[in-house]
């Protein structure tokens, strides 16, 4: 005999909730405890370029012969490129970045990496997250680092919310750890079911402080869906967004920053970058998804008033080689440049020079920026947090923001 | 009844339904004899990639040997990748089934432990099967060859770099991770230990089939001063230096220790199992028998102790529940999701285990788990991209961001765990089969209880009262 599943579904109790209406009592615990994100709360955005983003062909050395040497046909030149200085040119397909960059509203930096750098992806990767040395292997993220310093003896998990289903090593710290989730609706449906409801509620106490680390886990998750949710019902955003993947989830934050979130970081991801064959076609299709989901968030957060509380960030765990590679594409070189947006930079614009090209290793860059460097500027000067225990060293904070 | 479930989950993955409930009083050295004899003889090895055409294949994609023009080297070379990225999804897959399947549960479990020690990532699938049949083999016996084996792999060497590793160019990175993470552990070492071990290690390498060589002529020959002791020593000779401290038995000892008994080691016990280890010429199975037999193996502050692995849970699932997975590919995705893919450690200290595997969205899935198993729900998951795996090829035509869709689809075969239970007393079903999944002091029975009305038939109820159990907190803990 072999009794189908289909006749044993679980019952309703398993099942998702029927509602999604938030339940009164909840209500009225959140009224008290949900601090409002009001103007001039800091929001950080981190935006991920995964899989190593050619940097040389995102911000444009226009004026470098290394660089049309080294890319006969992958190379983009001049008249196609979007001119920002005599020296540097942008993707054609970042226009908004343009204009961004003619109202002093982004800011890039040029070869930031780190020493002996390390062109496996996920080591490199984890290296970003972590911000150790590239010779060190942490457990824990930077961000979650801070959540950690932010949170010492509270219970505040929204502070860091990843858009993602699985949660990234930046965001897991030693005692605390952001929230991952793709859609407000969903986390809120799975998390409510009311059988887990029904378990957090009866639970007291376990000897077990492993068991009772699982409890709080599952408590602060149904909790924080139910705010995550409420927030986002209640911030619905005013413009509109590319329904694309990028562009549903800064959509999803800019409705969360609108209904009140007490979230001071976010994190999206966009990839793959990894163009090691026709590199022109797809690096074309995933800025064109950057440039129109970054266009409407900037213009959402400039009709809420909030432009000047946000700072943007973009990374990739690393740049590519000068030279391309046979397949009309790069293969993973090092040091790379970084985007950042915002309504109050204090320094805007290109941040230093474009690469020269002249001085490589092994045809790669050299990174002239370290990335911690980069950390402890937004740490300290945006979430006015000290870096140096977040860090695990001392980093001198640049002054951009 | 615990006892015997600590001892099966701990040893093994998991009781099958057919070996709930205690048949006579646990004694735990019988169950350790009954566990090795099953054990005992060396594994079928899994091939996956095996013939040596495959291999050398594999061996010129490593070197980029390959003819032809440079486009044509590309292709051939995405070609081999492909190829080989599949072997190590089949070498995955068919792991996975052992640790449900296998009768040689303790054997599989070791390996499970020493694939996180000796953690290797590597795109050839040759080279991850010759690591992975070294490991499963070595898994219950001698340290020493064990460690000798590893450090003489293909998978480790390239892993590692010494394939760089020369008398004019030293690459210290092989040396540093044998000592920090294959046997002493940090603190017990200088850094001229490493520059000094690494001249040892020069010379030590591969060949296109994977086969260990020693290339005399980048053999640095001269005079090494290691743990202040000085000689012409050579790679062998390093590992003997370390085996030869005490530094290392305990330093195994603690590991097996945080990964059998409880992640907060209790020095005491570290010490006693590192000194019988260090004396017992570094037998393995010994080191084993001795945890698994001790008095304070059973004590109440290790029993559901320990957070279940993703692997741990998912065999687990799959050993109470047998079931014919319809796409089993679809673990790969599932692995991905929570936080744990065989053959791709996140790096070469292995997987952090504890509490790092618990996050909000990973414990959602995890309860979650079950009930889209046992209704074949279609679910949508994003996984993180994984260049290294991707090679940015997979992305292509799939926008980013966008989700896989997938069903677990698990035709569950009920009857074993329903005839589990048949002897069970029908009123009291409700918290009989809670108390047997569960390994924790304190269980959720009447949250249980009272989700499962009452005048169902039986099988129903041990059913519903299994997928409930498993959606708790509790079973994530073993």
């Amino acid at each position: 005999m072999h009794i189908k599943r289909r006749n044993f579904l679980i019952n309703s109790s398993l099942a998702t909730a029927g509602t999604l209406m938030v339940p009164q009592f909840l209500q009225a615990m959140y009224k008290q405890k949900m601090p409002m994100g009001t103007a001039g709360n800091k929001v950080l955005i981190v935006i991920q370029l995964s899989g190593g983003n050619d940097g040389l062909n995102t911000v444009i050395p226009i004026r470098n012969d290394v660089y049309y040497q080294k890319r006969p046909g992958l190379g983009i030149t001049k008249d196609k490129a979007t001119i920002l200085t005599d020296e540097a040119g942008l993707n054609p397909a970042l226009t908004a970045f343009k204009t961004l960059y003619d109202n002093g509203e982004l800011a890039i930096l040029n070869d930031v990496g780190y020493p002996n750098p390390d062109r496996s992806h996920f080591r490199s990767m984890d290296i970003w997250h972590t911000a150790s040395a590239s010779n060190e292997i942490w457990n824990t993220g930077w961000l979650g680092r801070y959540l950690d310093a932010q949170c010492a003896n509270c219970s505040q998990p929204t502070q860091i919310l990843e858009l993602d289903d699985v949660l990234s090593l930046a965001m897991k710290g030693e005692t605390n750890k952001g929230i991952a989730f793709q859609d407000p609706s969903l986390l809120f449906k799975s998390s409510n079911a009311p059988f887990f409801k029904d378990l957090t509620k009866a639970h007291t106490h376990h000897d077990e402080p492993v068991a009772d680390y699982l409890y709080k886990t599952l408590a602060d998750t149904v909790q924080s869906a139910d705010m995550i949710f409420k927030a986002s019902k209640m911030g619905t955003a005013a413009t509109n967004y590319p329904a694309t993947g990028l562009g549903k989830s800064l959509k999803t934050i800019g409705a969360l920053i609108a209904g009140g979130m007490n979230t001071s970081v976010y994190y999206v991801s966009l990839g793959s970058f990894d163009t090691h064959v026709n590199q022109a076609a797809q690096q074309n299709r995933l800025l064109t998804e950057l440039n129109g989901a970054v266009e409407a968030f900037v213009k959402d957060m400039k009709q809420q008033g909030r432009f000047d509380d946000v700072l943007m960030m973009s990374f990739s765990e690393f740049g590519r080689r000068v030279g391309q590679n046979a397949s009309a594409g790069t293969d993973h070189g090092t040091a790379n440049n970084m985007f950042f947006v915002g309504g109050s930079l204090k320094q805007k614009g290109l941040l230093n020079t474009m690469p020269t090209l002249l001085d490589l290793e092994n045809g790669d860059l050299k990174y002239r920026v370290d990335f911690r460097n980069v950390l402890a500027t937004v740490l300290e000067n945006w979430l006015g947090t000290p870096s140096k225990s977040i860090l695990k060293g001392s980093f001198a904070p640049m002054q951009f923001v | 009844m615990r006892q015997q479930n600590h001892f099966y989950w701990r040893a093994g993955f998991g009781p099958t339904p057919e070996m709930l409930f205690q048949k006579a009083s646990f004694k735990a050295g019988t169950y350790f004899d009954a566990f090795w004899k099953a054990s005992e003889k060396l594994p079928i090895p899994i091939n996956v990639s095996g013939n040596v055409f495959d291999g050398l294949n594999n061996g010129l994609m490593t070197a980029g040997k390959i003819q032809g023009g440079e486009a044509e080297q590309k292709a051939q070379r995405q070609q081999m990748q492909k190829q080989s990225r599949e072997s190590i999804r089949n070498l995955n897959l068919r792991w996975l089934d052992e640790m449900v399947n296998s009768p040689a549960q303790l054997r599989e479990k070791a390996a499970l432990f020493w694939h996180g020690h000796f953690a290797s990532r590597n795109l050839n699938s040759f080279y991850q099967q010759q690591l992975l049949t070294i490991i499963r083999d070595g898994a219950l016996g001698n340290f020493a060859d064990l460690l000798r084996s590893v450090s003489k792999s293909a998978a480790m060497l390239a892993f590692l770099n010494n394939q760089q590793n020369r008398k004019q160019q030293p690459n210290e990175n092989f040396a540093r991770e044998v000592m920090e993470l294959f046997t002493l552990g940090r603190g017990n070492y200088s850094e001229t230990d490493i520059k000094e071990a690494a001249r040892a290690f020069t010379g030590w390498g591969f060949n296109l089939q994977g086969e260990f060589v020693f290339r005399k002529q980048l053999h640095d020959t001269g005079s090494k001063t290691i743990f202040g002791k000085t000689g012409n020593f050579d790679g062998d000779d390093v590992l003997n230096l370390l085996l030869e401290r005490r530094e290392t038995a305990t330093w195994i000892a603690r590991k097996m220790y945080r990964f059998y008994v409880n992640d907060t080691p209790n020095e005491q016990h570290v010490s006693w199992l590192a000194n019988r280890f260090y004396e017992g010429d570094y037998n393995i199975k010994k080191l084993l028998q001795d945890i698994l037999t001790s008095s304070w193996f059973y004590d109440e502050k290790n029993m559901g102790a320990i957070v279940k692995s993703p692997i741990v849970l998912w065999t687990g699932i799959r050993r109470i529940l047998p079931m014919e997975l319809a796409n089993p590919e679809i673990q790969m995705v599932l692995q991905r999701a929570l936080g744990q893919v065989l053959l791709y450690p996140p790096s070469v200290a292995g997987w952090p285990g504890g509490t790092n595997w618990i996050d909000s969205s990973s414990l959602l899935l995890r309860m979650r788990l079950p009930q889209l198993v046992a209704k074949a729900e279609p679910f949508e998951l994003a996984t993180p991209l994984d260049d290294d795996l991707n090679m940015g090829m997979m992305q292509k035509s799939m926008g980013a961001g966008l989700s896989n869709r997938f069903a677990l689809n698990g035709d569950i075969g009920w009857e074993a765990l329903t005839k589990a239970f048949e002897n069970s007393d029908g009123s009291k079903l409700e918290k009989i089969v809670p108390m047997q999944l569960l390994q924790t002091a304190q269980m959720p029975l009447q949250t249980i209880a009272e989700q499962i009305p009452a005048g169902l038939p039986r099988q129903d109820r041990i059913i519903k009262a299994a997928l409930l159990t498993m959606a708790t907190p509790e079973y994530q803990l073993c």
